[in-house]
């Protein structure tokens, strides 16, 4: 007869399973150890903060994580390549499909599908991509807004961020990790009227940025709160090897959808926003909310133009079939390779490595833009107050299941 | 450190600005300074095209992919650590990404477990990009490989009192963690 207790309480477990790297006796006598979190509000998910104080100031920041490991790429030795997908979804789950989408280059670039597919099931990738890309930087600004102490923008991105995730729902089946994207094409078709009722949304929505900018942006209290705090400058933004939105906060144009002109980015029309220090310095918390409300109006530009396409060049057919080229088995040839994607975040980067012999990568790793963007919190955070550490964090925009993977 | 951050303003596009130099180019730079007894080997069928390096030249090897004003290779994407499933064979793979330029190279480090040792054994490269902190931390609390010199090499995903590298081809999860069952 086994005991109903699974866990056995020893109080030493918590210094032995994550002791804090500062030990009582190294502090100064002004110094406090602080822990923010794992259930903290503002880390957005569970992420614990090891924090070195003397006062309001912090000395220094260590994060401790990997309270949402699932074992990704242990997972991906053990699944064909098809049946990962799924877990690629829960990665970073505000953005499933960019994150499927990271994937499923790689493994069609394995098996030489690259450029083959149809035109209709890229530009539904990409409308898919980009709307998704909206829903993760209305968390994004949304959740940030509340970290600051205004709970209105928050609200109005949640309601607009449920329009998006009710379509995605309408197109999958699922509001929230999708498995939509197939190796070598789609799970499925549009349902009928989708185009039209996303004109509607992109109608619907541009007045809503609007309001949003004005009411955010341009906020007497928001631009206190994050106006030159924070500050990254773009030299130790690369050594740091962040991407996405935070890098391009720094000043640098540089966009994979660009840079690399996957899929059918390089006949699509869109600015790459960049953070100019209008309200402070270049790189503060302020351009990197900047930069992504600009993104939010790009990727709707991006969307009318797919829907354009999808309505007229590429329209529905009753010969179209998203399956068409996705292969019965995925056996790639023996290589290595790093398939690299835009996401809402920053680069996301799959690395394979196939052995030729079986439908198994011999090892797949993830490199999870949030990972590495967090990574440079200490650095950005030595020396400032605790309030604004909060605030730097949020602007940072992560995602902890990405983080821990 | 190498600076010719004067596009700052962030006005220019890199697709096309600079021509990407070839693998071929960069395994001759490389040979020049490395003076290699037999010839750098270039895998050919990998994306991006991979390089071996012998683990003991690793650190000359990044400096100047790092310092070279042709190759500048201001960004290290992804570390790598691989079982290679063979007795005692591991091996570290790092993904370089040159933003200027555009070009990209993945280095091949063969590693080898002593008979005594329990971690193969490698040099950090966190001094010259401070990413490389975190992804050999990753490395480290994964598969099992020592950094030398690293400036803090804790466990970062897993508790630290864990046992085991789960990336290992050979691990075996233990059978309870803090008095709760592993295997389910």
């Amino acid at each position: 007869m086994s005991s109903p207790i699974q866990y056995t309480f020893e109080p030493t477990h918590h210094t032995d399973s994550e002791p804090t790297k500062y030990q009582p006796e190294d502090l100064r006598s002004e110094e406090m150890l602080v822990n923010l979190g794992p259930q903290h509000p503002s880390t957005h998910g569970v992420l614990r903060l090891e924090i070195i104080t003397d006062g309001e100031i912090v000395r220094d920041v260590v994060p401790h994580m990997g309270y949402l490991h699932r074992c990704f790429e242990k997972h991906a030795e053990a699944l064909p390549y098809n049946q990962t997908l799924p877990f690629v979804d829960r990665m970073d789950y505000l953005a499933a499909m960019n994150s499927e989408w990271a994937y499923v280059l790689g493994v069609e670039q394995m098996l030489g599908l690259t450029g083959t597919l149809d035109k209709r099931v890229e530009y539904i990738r990409v409308l898919m991509a980009e709307l998704n890309r909206l829903a993760s930087h209305f968390v994004a600004i949304g959740t940030y807004a509340v970290d600051i102490g205004a709970v209105t923008p928050f609200l109005w991105m949640m309601r607009d961020r449920e329009h998006i995730l009710r379509l995605l729902e309408w197109v999958s089946g699922a509001r929230m990790l999708y498995n939509y994207f197939w190796v070598g094409g789609l799970f499925y078709d549009l349902p009928v009227g989708f185009e039209e009722r996303c004109q509607e949304f992109s109608t619907y929505l541009r007045p809503k940025l609007k309001e949003l900018e004005s009411l955010l942006l341009v906020n007497k209290i928001f631009i206190q709160r994050t106006a030159k705090v924070g500050t990254l400058p773009l030299d130790v933004a690369i050594n740091y090897g962040i991407t996405g939105p935070v890098l391009r906060a720094s000043g640098l144009r540089y966009d994979l959808r660009r840079v690399d002109g996957y899929s059918v980015y390089p006949a699509i029309d869109f600015d790459i926003p960049i953070g100019e220090g209008q309200m402070g310095e270049l790189g503060d918390c302020w351009d990197r909310t900047y930069v992504r409300v600009r993104e939010c109006w790009e990727s709707l530009r991006i969307i009318d133009q797919c829907l354009t396409m999808l309505l007229g060049d590429h329209k529905r057919t009753r010969e179209f079939d998203p399956r068409a080229q996705v292969p019965k088995k995925i056996r790639p040839k023996a290589q290595d390779l790093y398939a690299r994607a835009e996401n809402p975040k920053g680069e996301l980067g799959f690395y394979f490595r196939a052995d030729g012999k079986s439908d198994i990568p011999f090892r797949c790793k993830a490199r999870a833009c949030s990972f590495v963007n967090l990574s440079i919190l200490p650095e950005l955070s030595r020396g400032v107050l605790i309030s604004d550490l909060i605030a730097i964090v949020g602007s940072l925009d992560l995602v902890l299941g990405e983080v821990d993977r | 450190m190498a600076c010719h951050f004067s596009f700052l303003g962030g006005s220019l596009s890199f697709s096309g600005m600079n021509a990407p130099l070839e693998p071929q180019t960069i395994v001759q730079k490389l040979e020049e300074v490395l003076k290699p007894e037999a010839p750098l080997e270039l895998i050919e069928q990998n994306t991006p095209v991979g390089i071996i390096i012998p683990a003991h030249q690793l650190g000359t090897t990044m400096e100047f992919l790092y310092q070279d004003a042709e190759l500048y290779f201001d960004q290290l994407a992804c570390i790598t650590a691989l079982d290679l499933d063979k007795p005692s064979a591991f091996e570290v793979v790092y993904h370089l990404n040159s933003i200027p330029f555009g070009h990209q190279v993945a280095i091949h480090v063969p590693l080898e477990m002593g008979t005594e040792e329990l971690m193969p054994e490698v040099d950090s490269v966190a001094h010259i990009w401070k990413t490389a902190n975190w992804h050999e931390r990753e490395a480290f609390d994964l598969v099992g490989i020592r950094f030398n010199n690293h400036p803090d090499l804790r466990r970062i995903l897993l508790p630290q009192d864990w046992e085991g590298y789960p990336l290992r081809k050979d691990y075996q999860e233990q059978e309870y963690y803090h008095g709760i069952k592993v295997a389910y």
